[in-house]
């Protein structure tokens, strides 16, 4: 076996008192591929920054032993560390959206590793490549892009931008910290090529995610941390078809996917739902309770040209049933939603509820009706006052006091939780809170508008079972937003497929997602990274 | 563009109208007659004029027209550039304030700039970091914030001019005689300006993209003087508008502080004597300073940030 490439053992890290990371060891020959696994906290972004020495000022770093092309870099001062970063180690960080400077022209971010590390060139040459830095990892119109600002690229060509910006002065070894979120998933399955396409050329590849599915794709070797302390490690075969570790195994689990259709998520052996309440139903009336016929919606731009958002999109919703609708950003999605939430007034079209007049009404009219249909989105904390605790934000929905503890017990938020504020939950029980605000009301449909995107897969999971047990015990109708296409197809009876601003196919969501008719569907469903060792027992 | 300067220009116009009418409807209701008060000033006694001095001047500033006619007069007067003559000095109001606003604008923008250089030295070194240093540095911006200049610029001329006799001690307009007074205002506007720049520059300190430029083995100083300053310069800019016109009037009083010559003197006689056309030409002058001002503020801003230049 060739010399490692990087050789790390014992790593510590501790902010004050808290232990960040335990005793982690790894070892990467060149050319290969390491993931790091796990959920937030689990002090993976942490190994990550410190392999360059950029753990943070406050934190204390301990290591047995730390090598680096053969070369002792344990000890290393910032000055010498500065010497080694995007020279010898490039790194892509997280937040591919944020993670240029949004004052300085793209090319000014590409080129300043080299300047950094002694370009030797003149100043065209530099721009010159630039360029070609950005042309090899597929940004188009690569001179133009070099002097645009990053706000006037798109997501995906800011994370090329980036790697570009990491690959700059030839690395042997790219750390990539979360390089695919955030983005859709199209734009996601382009990137990991362009990881795998560099991989390919030599370079050693660290790859940090949460994304188990991305992962599986990518690594040679993974290691799964949890905590700070690596659980399981093994060839990426290995952990993924045959994961040692119960922790391996649950996070597995949790992944939603066709093949988790009908089965819980999480490993909760608690009974569905502990107390099912008397829940207004809506009235009894033939038809589907929410119908939304030939939508349109236009904005008009700063430029002053209408855009056409929402184009003639139609559907209906049946009692208890779950209507998924997927898309990309762009799509038109969120839009729909708020249509039909009646938060934002269609060009044309209608929105039935309860098979009557919704869209139409005035908003006086529509007021005392607005209990029927409530809403969950992606981040609850900006929906919650903050100073407000639990009880209180479940309380102004609800129409009596006496509803809020057993709503509370309803989304199974212990007791203890109840008179905290919204920022000393977590995230996962942040969302528990906005699904039992929008319970409160009693309605007969809930938009749900990206509901888990935030949420690390375990947390998701939690979530996700526990919204499909409200809709089957308390009979209410799922309008279910989502990018995941695994999340959708999870818990959707129906999904509805979106492409700027119009359906493109819609049907059940095993027709929709297993056996795709529209070309943007099809290219949705192969871009979606797989679980490459899904466990079959899971649907069995 | 062309749209934006038109617009900015309207804007410009309709705030001096305003000021020029306010002015003119606040000396209306002045109490008191006009021509007996500017008669007594002149004379500088109280006394009780004659209807015939009273009806020359009444005459001579058109008194006994309708307030509608006055006004239009006004305005057209204004729209010339013609200010009218000053009740005491007999002199055209426009050749007082050509003549001392100089000095004015002189201190007040060496006062900005040296209020930005001293904000931006103590963040750039001190804001972030967990020492001695950074603390009395933040500590020094809370306290200098909250100080009434006139005190600051006392202390300074007792400790720097009267006692060492470094600096001179009033009346100077050389360089060196400005150092003083532009330091008095300056200083607690740095205060001001740093608090504000320093919260940005934490801000943008966590940023991901500073992180990513460590990654690619920038240093910590060259983190600070090429990615966060510009980020965190932008509120302290904004500022930087309304900051100019506070300064005009603080002028005022450290003129007086330090016996300089500018337009705080002649706004004090003015404002004493009841001299409305040359209290008018001030306020007019001063609203002038807003808008040049807040012009430079845009133009800074697009320099600053360049996602504004092209939205």
């Amino acid at each position: 076996m060739s010399a490692p490439l990087i050789r790390l053992e014992g790593l510590r890290v501790a902010f004050g008192p808290t232990e960040a990371v335990r005793e982690v060891s790894f070892e990467l020959q060149p050319g290969r591929s390491l993931a790091i696994v796990g959920e937030s906290g689990s002090g993976k972004s942490v190994t990550a920054r410190t392999l360059v020495g950029l753990t943070g000022g406050r934190a204390q770093v301990g290591v047995d032993r730390y090598e680096y092309l053969g070369r002792d870099v344990s000890a290393l001062s910032d000055r010498e560390w500065r010497k080694v970063r995007g020279k010898e180690i490039g790194f892509v960080t997280q937040d591919a959206l944020v993670s240029l400077d949004g004052l300085r022209p793209v090319g000014k971010e590409v080129g300043e590793g080299p300047r950094l590390h002694g370009w030797s060139g003149s100043k065209d040459e530099l721009r010159a490549r630039v360029v070609e830095l950005l042309r090899d990892v597929g940004v188009p119109e690569p001179e133009l892009k070099a002097r645009q600002l990053p706000h006037e690229l798109s997501g995906g060509q800011r994370q090329r931008a980036l790697i570009a910006s990491a690959l700059a002065l030839d690395p042997s070894l790219l750390i990539a910290d979360e390089p695919t979120t955030a983005l859709d998933v199209t734009i996601q399955a382009q990137v990991l090529e362009l990881l795998e396409a560099t991989r390919a050329r030599g370079k050693a590849l660290i790859l940090i995610s949460h994304d188990l599915a991305v992962v599986s794709r990518m690594a040679d070797f993974v290691l799964v941390m949890r905590e700070g302390e690596v659980v399981e490690r093994g060839p990426a075969a290995q952990v993924f078809g045959d994961p040692q570790h119960e922790y391996t195994r649950k996070l597995l689990d949790a992944v939603p996917s066709a093949h988790s259709r009908g089965a819980r998520l999480s490993p909760s052996s608690a009974p569905r739902l502990a107390v099912v309440p008397e829940h207004r139903t809506a009235p009894a009336g033939e038809g589907p309770l929410l119908r939304a016929r030939d939508l349109v919606k236009s904005f008009r731009g700063p430029d002053k040209l209408a855009r056409t958002v929402v184009q003639d999109v139609s559907f209906d919703l049946a009692r208890g049933e779950t209507l998924g609708i997927v898309g990309e950003s762009g799509s038109g999605k969120s839009t729909t939603a708020r249509l039909v939430l009646a938060l934002e007034t269609a060009d044309s079209g209608v929105v039935e509820l309860g098979g009557r007049a919704w869209s139409t009404l005035s908003e006086r009219e529509r007021r005392p009706r607005r209990r029927e249909i409530s809403v969950i989105y992606q981040d609850p904390l900006s929906s919650f006052d903050p100073r407000w605790p639990v009880e209180r934000i479940v309380g102004d929905a609800a129409e009596d006091a006496a509803q809020v503890s057993e709503l509370l017990d309803l989304v199974g938020l212990e007791r203890s939780l109840r008179d905290r504020r919204p920022l000393e939950l977590s995230g996962g029980q942040r969302q528990r809170v906005a699904i039992a605000r929008a319970l409160a009301p009693r309605p007969s449909v809930i938009v749900c508008d990206e509901p888990v995107s935030a949420l690390d897969v375990s947390i998701q999971a939690q979530v996700l079972d526990l919204l499909a047990d409200l809709r089957d015990e308390l009979d209410v109708s799922l309008l279910f937003i989502s990018h995941d296409l695994g999340v959708v197809h999870h818990l959707s009876d129906r999904v509805l497929v979106m492409s700027e601003g119009r359906v493109v196919e819609q049907g059940t969501a095993d027709a929709v997602f297993l056996n795709p008719k529209h070309d943007y569907t099809q290219r949705l469903v192969a871009a979606v990274p797989r679980l490459g060792y899904q466990r079959e027992q899971v649907a069995a | 563009m062309a749209a934006t300067v038109l617009k900015r220009l309207a804007g410009a116009v309709l705030v001096l109208w305003a000021t020029a009418t306010f002015t003119f409807v606040v000396q209306l209701f002045m109490p008191g007659d006009r021509a007996t008060m500017i008669i007594n000033t002149q004379a500088g006694n109280l006394q009780n004029p004659s209807p015939e001095e009273i009806a020359t001047l009444n005459e001579r500033y058109g008194f006994d027209d309708s307030y509608l006619t006055q006004y239009l007069h006004y305005l057209g007067d204004l729209a010339r550039g013609d200010l009218g003559v000053s009740y005491n000095q007999h002199q055209p109001v426009t050749e007082i304030i050509a003549a001392q606003i100089g000095p004015t604008i002189v201190l007040t923008v060496s006062a900005l700039i040296l209020a930005w250089v001293i904000s931006l030295i103590i963040t750039v070194l001190a804001t972030g970091r967990d020492n001695v240093w950074s603390r009395a540095a933040t500590g020094f911006q809370i306290v200098t914030a909250a100080l009434p200049p006139y005190w600051i610029g006392t202390i300074l001329l007792v400790l720097l001019a009267v006692q060492t006799g470094i600096f001179p001690v009033e009346g100077d307009t050389s360089v060196i005689g400005l150092i003083l007074p532009a330091l008095t205002l300056a200083i607690p506007l740095s205060g001001f300006l740093g608090q504000v720049t320093q919260d940005e520059f934490e801000r943008v300190l966590e940023q991901p993209f500073v992180t990513s430029s460590r990654t690619r083995g920038m240093g910590d100083l060259g983190v600070r003087l090429r990615h966060v300053l510009r980020h965190a310069v932008l509120p302290a800019v904004t500022l930087s508008g309304w900051a100019l016109g506070a300064l005009f009037s603080g002028a005022v009083l450290i003129e007086a502080v330090f016996s300089r010559p500018g337009i705080g003197g002649i706004l004090v006689q003015a404002t004493s004597g009841r001299d409305i056309p040359l209290v008018t030409g001030v306020m007019l002058a001063s609203a002038v300073m807003y808008i040049v001002a807040n012009l430079l503020v845009d133009v800074a801003y697009r320099y600053v940030d360049p996602r504004l230049r092209t939205a």
